[in-house]
């Protein structure tokens, strides 16, 4: 679950979404699809959750305040968590933990790994080869491994979980990159740019990189879905952040042990984590569907 | 010839990938914000202790000097580092939980295997109609539920409302084969259903292209018939993607294996590397992350080489050319 192929793209919802195959004949005739705007609305809605966690009128999500495991009612619209903390605050509050470690980590994937990736792409030879041995390490180890030996010896806090996914993206998104850079650095307006007598670092920022964010994008919210994946494993392994700071993946771990008389305490936040997951992945899937080259009918 | 140049070129690869694992691993200890003799032998240790534990890791020396020493203890002692919590060996403490991972791994890719053959080949053979619709889509959903959350869900639903297989409870394969069988059912699966999602897709996937090739209408006209054509022409040269795409997958799957075992409560590896983490046995955490770390990139290395050597068009690929 944490492998953030470049492979895994390739076999994607494009052919498992009804519908596909008379997208295939039309790639543009259709529009997004009911699917992606509700996928669409709720990532919207979980970023405005988490954005706004203090502001809305939530019960504090940290400490106690009523009978543990309560079910739902109308004070406590999700019930209560084995040590009698508002369910919904404690989602609401999860999603900003989830939130920032997909993005920021993402963010920073895409800094280090987008820019390694350009120049691997952009110079083919010795220094290309490197960077691809680099991230050759990298993707030897198995990915939830590095990412638990980092925390263990950093520390485990917010800033090393971002640092220890945002590491284990590098090789992902470095290889993504270059592959794209390499195609469209041998097209005919780099050849052009060169001609005019561009510079290297012009082409690359202004010939290449424009070019190489559209497909970027897609991946990158397919990445920021295996990121979201990463923190709630690693505090599902009470291995993020720390107690009582609540997490989508802590919570699911606190109500393993209440499945049989509350199972809602493991299952509410196992849904809204599979549900985010979900809906980053299929717009991620169906924006790639769209402007891949390959399908644009050249 | 060709194939023994191409192995020969992918060993010498292999070496500086193997070195840079193992200086990664053991920098892993410089991360330690402080001394790592103290943080190891814990806030109780005496200076006495320290001192011992600070030359036996030759924390005075420079750091090259002290990667060499480590790497000498590690491979021609294999002195993977000492537990100071359960005062065992790293080597013999993997030693004893290596069996419960490695069964947890192959059973759940049997399961994998089993389930993701016969519905890749129905599907693509009739790509587009509802039974491969359904088996798509059902596929992409167990490839986007995460690990943990399809093993809370199977325990819920398995063991907890109907009682037909124990969540927890191991007992080694030894002892009593059965009774290991039912508590493995659960654990192999989780790992299993995940993993039969990336092969039936890739396998459907490679499975359409091949069946549009040529010699696919070649050999029908000859009059075979479509299911000797399904499996000896269309999907022996898919199987080899196969092969790869599973090399890539072990390293899910030892990700996958921590959580299984912590869910399911599995004395395996990574219960191991887990509960040293919790302890902060950091000699315990370094040796484990080392040896599945080089683990991962021999077996790579052996699958790579096995596609070499399995795979005709690879083998000649010189020969042609």
């Amino acid at each position: 679950m944490l492998e953030l192929s470049p492979e895994l793209p390739a076999l994607s919802v494009a052919t498992a979404a009804p519908g596909a195959a008379a997208d295939e004949d039309t790639p543009r005739a259709r529009g997004y699809g009911v699917l992606f705007w509700l996928s669409v609305a709720w990532i919207a809605l979980v970023i405005l959750a988490a954005i706004l966690a203090s502001v809305l009128p939530l019960k504090n999500p940290d400490t106690p305040l009523a009978i543990p495991r309560m079910g739902p009612s109308l004070h406590y619209p999700l019930g209560t968590d084995d040590l009698g903390r508002d369910t919904l605050s404690r989602i609401v509050y999860g999603a900003r933990v989830s939130m920032i470690v997909g993005f920021t980590s993402i963010a920073f994937g895409l800094i280090v790994g987008g820019t390694l990736g350009l120049i691997a792409g952009y110079y083919k030879g010795r220094i290309g080869r490197l960077i691809m041995g680099f991230t050759d390490v990298l993707l030897a180890f198995p990915a939830l491994v590095l990412a638990l030996a980092i925390i263990t010896f950093l520390g485990q806090s917010l800033r090393n979980v971002v640092i220890a996914i945002g590491i284990l993206s590098i090789a992902p998104i470095a290889r993504f990159i270059r592959a794209s850079t390499l195609t469209f650095s041998e097209r005919e307006f780099v050849l052009a740019a060169r001609a005019l007598g561009a510079k290297d670092f012009r082409i690359i920022t202004r010939e290449i990189l424009p070019n190489v964010a559209v497909p970027t994008l897609s991946f990158g919210l397919v990445a920021v879905a295996v990121a979201i994946v990463a923190e709630g494993g690693l505090a599902f392994l009470g291995l993020s952040v720390r107690p009582p700071t609540p997490s989508w993946g802590g919570m699911i771990n606190e109500g393993r042990t209440f499945l049989s008389h509350s199972p809602e305490i493991s299952l509410i936040p196992a849904a809204v984590l599979f549900v985010t997951v979900l809906a980053f992945n299929f717009v991620g899937d169906s924006l790639r569907a769209r402007f891949d080259p390959r399908r644009g009918g050249l | 010839m060709t194939a023994l140049r191409t192995i020969g070129r992918k060993f010498l690869y292999l070496l500086p990938v193997l070195f840079a694992v193992t200086v990664l691993s053991f920098l892993l200890l410089q991360l330690l914000p402080g001394d790592p003799a103290v943080l190891i032998l814990g806030p109780s240790a005496t200076a006495a202790a320290v001192a011992v534990l600070h030359h036996q890791l030759g924390l005075d020396r420079p750091l090259w000097a002290q990667y060499l020493h480590w790497l000498d203890r590690v491979c021609l002692h294999a002195d993977l580092g000492f537990s100071y919590q359960n005062h065992q060996t790293t080597l013999s403490a993997l030693r004893e939980r290596m069996p419960v991972t490695l069964e947890l791994i192959i059973l759940s890719q049997i399961i994998a295997f089993a389930i993701a053959v016969p519905f890749a080949l129905l599907s693509a053979t009739r790509p587009n109609k509802w039974f491969d619709r359904l088996t798509t889509t059902g596929s992409f959903g167990f490839l986007a539920v995460p690990d943990f959350i399809l093993g809370v869900l199977l325990v819920f639903i398995f063991a907890v409302k109907f009682h037909l297989f124990p969540a927890t409870g191991y007992t080694p394969l030894t002892a009593n084969p059965l009774q290991n069988l039912r508590a493995m059912v659960l654990p192999c699966f989780t790992l299993g259903l995940g993993s039969q999602a990336v092969y039936l897709r890739l396998l459907r996937a490679d499975l359409i292209a091949t069946l549009q090739q040529d010699y696919i209408t070649m050999a029908k006209a000859k009059g075979l018939s479509s299911r000797y054509v399904l499996l000896r022409h269309a999907f022996r040269p898919s199987s080899f993607s196969l092969v790869t795409v599973s090399g890539l997958e072990i390293g899910r799957l030892i990700g996958g294996t921590f959580i299984v075992e912590i869910i399911y409560a599995l004395p395996g590896v990574g219960s191991l590397a887990i509960q040293s983490i919790y302890t902060k046995d950091y000699l315990v955490v370094q040796g484990t992350v080392l040896v599945i770390a080089v683990g991962y990139v021999l077996i790579n290395f052996f699958i790579d080489l096995l596609y070499t050597v399995l795979d005709p068009r690879i083998r000649h690929a010189g020969a042609i050319a």
